[in-house]
């Protein structure tokens, strides 16, 4: 099932392509990076909305110029513990400039997704019974306070720390 | 001494409550063990051979009295009455209950202590010199620099599920009380040919089972880029490090694996592509400067005669005398002097210390050292500025406490793991292998000199045994514990990995075995060598000999 940057349970609007399964018209789909490379003049040309799922062992400068072709691009968490997809999304969003919707996928577990999010994620593929069972929203608001400069935006302690010292210095 | 301000102290309560739930959904069966397994961890709580292990965090190895009462209340309420002190400079209870743990980081938050980061594939305990601020022979104070690094570091969205856990130290002096150069990031605070400040990176270091010396990434970093240049060195790994093999994943493997050259192509050009990442991360002047004066030096008072003083005491008293000689070390400051304490009496567990002793500490640096007290990586503590004139009050003092072994740096001080006394890793057991080895050295430790034994219960080393004058492993053959002996290892500026000296021996035979290895050596140093420098000139070989003679 799917959340949104809330936390929110909503609708998959995406159908995810296998390599030989064709497309229906105006329907909005994900293929491979594999299928991509493959058939890139094919999906070039296409009007309805593209997404692009790029395994964790892709460096995403691979994407190059296509970038903004894709609506979305689905990352992947084979399993939790393993994190090369945070970098991806780091990257992705921060140095690339990707506005679509950043999807993660796989071993998405609660106690990530404030990570993920803080790291440009704003979609989460989640298993169905624990997506029922969870809190997923609060797992956003469990923390208002950060170290990191990141992609969410929200101004490090370290740079709130040093305008309230020179607030109180005035 | 830096202290928490409102946004750290709202940070840790944020995480208390986070914690607490996870244990709520854990005993309320929401969480598996596998899925809690990763977020205790990520909060230091291990389950090990008897209990649940909490290892909590001492950034640096700095403590205030506070902090140090507030671990001896955990000790007595929720423990044994007592702690163990760990090379990482943390402190680790053995017998934690589970339900207790969101109470006990509580109360520990009070403090300003937690256990984030303990564990898990992430960023541990930031470690530098334990004399940081005092010693004799610093370029710049890297305390600073930690509190920097573990602040940017705690909860990294990005680098949170790295492939291996990830080790940093910082050293600033000359002589290297950090042992950089067997961390998976070393940085050495030093100063370029202008006189700007900034760090020599090194990478890859490392023991366990494979031990690798970190290599050089780049000569100097100027400090502004500090965290900039450390974010292209984990990013790199975090993308290409091994996540196939739990013993390849360590950031020494991918070094090797790629070779150095390669490695710091890649950081680099990671680093050039950075652009307004590098803005975001970048150490101004004035935010090195707003750290730097929470470090300011105490109250210092002038010196008075304080020498003369403790010349006529130590004549008086050869014990204290010897004390004074192994215990103290020069402080930057004239009329002060550093003291280490102590946690290794002959024959007794090494780095652990009961609340009492931990309460009495704290006490006695209120009274006598500002109220700050040091971890060190060998497992014992230390009072940073003392008095030169209080030097005999505090020896009586901790005397009184069983905590003024005169042994710093002796045969008897030795660094061990907790091993298969607690240990679900470990395979043979360390503690009383350092038991019999010190009671038994403790007697002729002074003809010996400095002596660095290190024991680890196997082969993760924890007890660092690689870098030991005299490494002893801890293993398992055929159901019986046996013990492989290694030479010549050492974790200073000259840092070397200790060779094996031949078959692996019965538990029994170690302290025979060690003894035999020492008596070579006192046989063969030359005037002013220690292990390391005689082990450097004569090879292993006459080590070897005087053991195959034996057998």
């Amino acid at each position: 099932m799917l959340l949104d940057k809330h936390g929110a349970l909503c609708a998959d609007s995406w159908r995810h392509l296998g390599d030989d399964e064709a497309a229906a018209d105006g329907q909005a789909v994900t293929i491979s990076l594999k299928r991509w490379q493959a058939e890139r003049e094919r999906w070039s040309d296409r009007s309805a909305p593209l997404g692009l799922r790029l395994p964790n062992d892709a460096a995403p400068a691979v994407i190059g110029e296509a970038l903004d072709r894709f609506a979305l691009i689905a990352l992947s968490f084979p399993r939790f513990i393993d994190g090369r997809a945070y970098s991806q999304a780091w990257l992705l969003r921060g140095r690339f400039g990707f506005r679509g919707e950043l999807r993660a996928t796989g071993n998405v577990l609660r106690d990530q997704l404030l990570f993920m999010a803080r790291c440009g994620f704003d979609s989460f593929e989640v298993d169905a019974e624990r997506a029922r069972a969870e809190d997923w929203p609060r797992a956003f608001r469990e923390f208002d306070l950060f170290y990191q400069p990141a992609n969410d935006r929200a101004e490090p302690i370290l740079q709130q720390r040093l305008r309230s010292w020179q607030t109180a210095a005035e | 001494m830096y202290r928490y301000d409102e946004f750290d102290r709202k940070f840790l309560e944020e995480r208390l409550v986070q914690y607490r739930d996870q244990v709520r959904r854990r005993l309320a069966g929401q969480l598996s063990e596998d899925e809690f397994r990763s977020l205790r961890l990520m909060n230091g709580l291990y389950l090990q051979l008897h209990a649940y292990m909490l290892r909590i965090s001492i950034p640096y190895g700095t403590l205030s009295s506070a902090k140090l009462r507030g671990l001896a209340a955990v000790a007595r309420r929720w423990d044994k009455g007592y702690g163990h002190f760990t090379t990482r400079q943390n402190i680790q209870f053995n017998w934690i209950r589970l339900e207790d743990t969101p109470d006990i980081l509580a109360h520990l938050a009070a403090v300003e202590l937690h256990g984030i980061q303990t564990s898990g594939n992430s960023f541990r305990n930031i470690t530098t010199d334990p004399f940081a601020g005092v010693a004799d022979d610093e370029i710049e104070d890297p305390r600073p620099y930690c509190e920097i690094v573990r602040q940017w570091s705690a909860l990294h969205p990005e680098f949170s599920f790295l492939p291996r856990k990830f080790k940093i130290a910082i050293n600033a002096a000359g002589e290297d009380r950090a042992a950089i150069k067997i961390h998976d990031l070393g940085l050495r605070l030093r100063r370029d040919e202008s006189g700007e400040v900034g760090f020599a990176v090194m990478v890859g270091g490392g023991l366990g089972r494979t031990p690798i010396l970190a290599q050089t990434v780049r000569e100097f970093v100027p400090r502004r880029e500090l965290l900039a240049y450390i974010t292209a060195c984990l990013r790199v790994y975090n993308q290409y490090g091994r996540r196939d093999n739990l013993f390849k994943s360590r950031i020494k493997i991918l070094v090797q694996a790629l070779g150095i050259e390669k490695y710091r192509e890649e950081v680099e050009a990671e680093y050039a592509a950075m652009g307004a990442e590098r803005a975001a991360l970048a150490l101004p002047d004035e935010t090195v400067a707003a750290m730097q004066a929470q470090f300011a030096p105490p109250a210092y008072r002038d010196a008075v005669n304080d020498d003369a003083e403790l010349a006529r005491a130590t004549a008086a008293e050869p014990e204290f005398a010897r004390w004074i000689e192994y215990n103290t070390r020069a402080h930057k400051r004239p009329g002060y002097a550093i003291v280490v304490i102590s946690l290794k009496p002959p024959g007794r567990p090494t780095g652990d210390c009961s609340a009492g002793q931990m309460e009495t500490i704290a006490d006695l640096a209120d009274a006598l050292s500002f109220g700050e007290v040091r971890v060190t990586h060998d497992q014992n503590l230390v009072l940073p500025h003392v008095r030169k004139s209080a030097l005999y009050d505090l020896w009586l003092r901790l005397g009184a406490a069983d905590l003024a072994t005169p042994n710093i740096g002796l045969a008897s001080d030795i660094i061990a793991c907790p091993g298969l006394d607690y240990c679900s890793l470990a395979t043979a057991r360390s503690i009383p292998i350092a038991q019999a080895l010190s009671q038994h050295l403790a007697k002729r430790e002074e003809t010996i000199g400095p002596l660095q034994i290190k024991i680890s219960g196997c082969i993760n080393a924890c007890g660092h045994h690689h870098v030991g004058h005299i490494g002893i492993l801890g293993l398992e053959k055929n159901g019986a514990e046996s013990y492989q002996i290694t030479v010549g290892g050492s974790d200073n500026a000259q840092a070397a990995l200790g060779g094996i000296v031949g078959p692996a021996v019965a538990a029994h035979e170690v302290t025979g075995t060690v003894d035999r290895l020492i008596d070579t050596y006192l046989r063969l140093r030359q005037d002013g060598e220690q292990f390391p420098d005689t082990y450097r000139r004569v090879g292993l070989a006459p080590f070897k000999e005087a053991l195959y003679v034996a057998r």
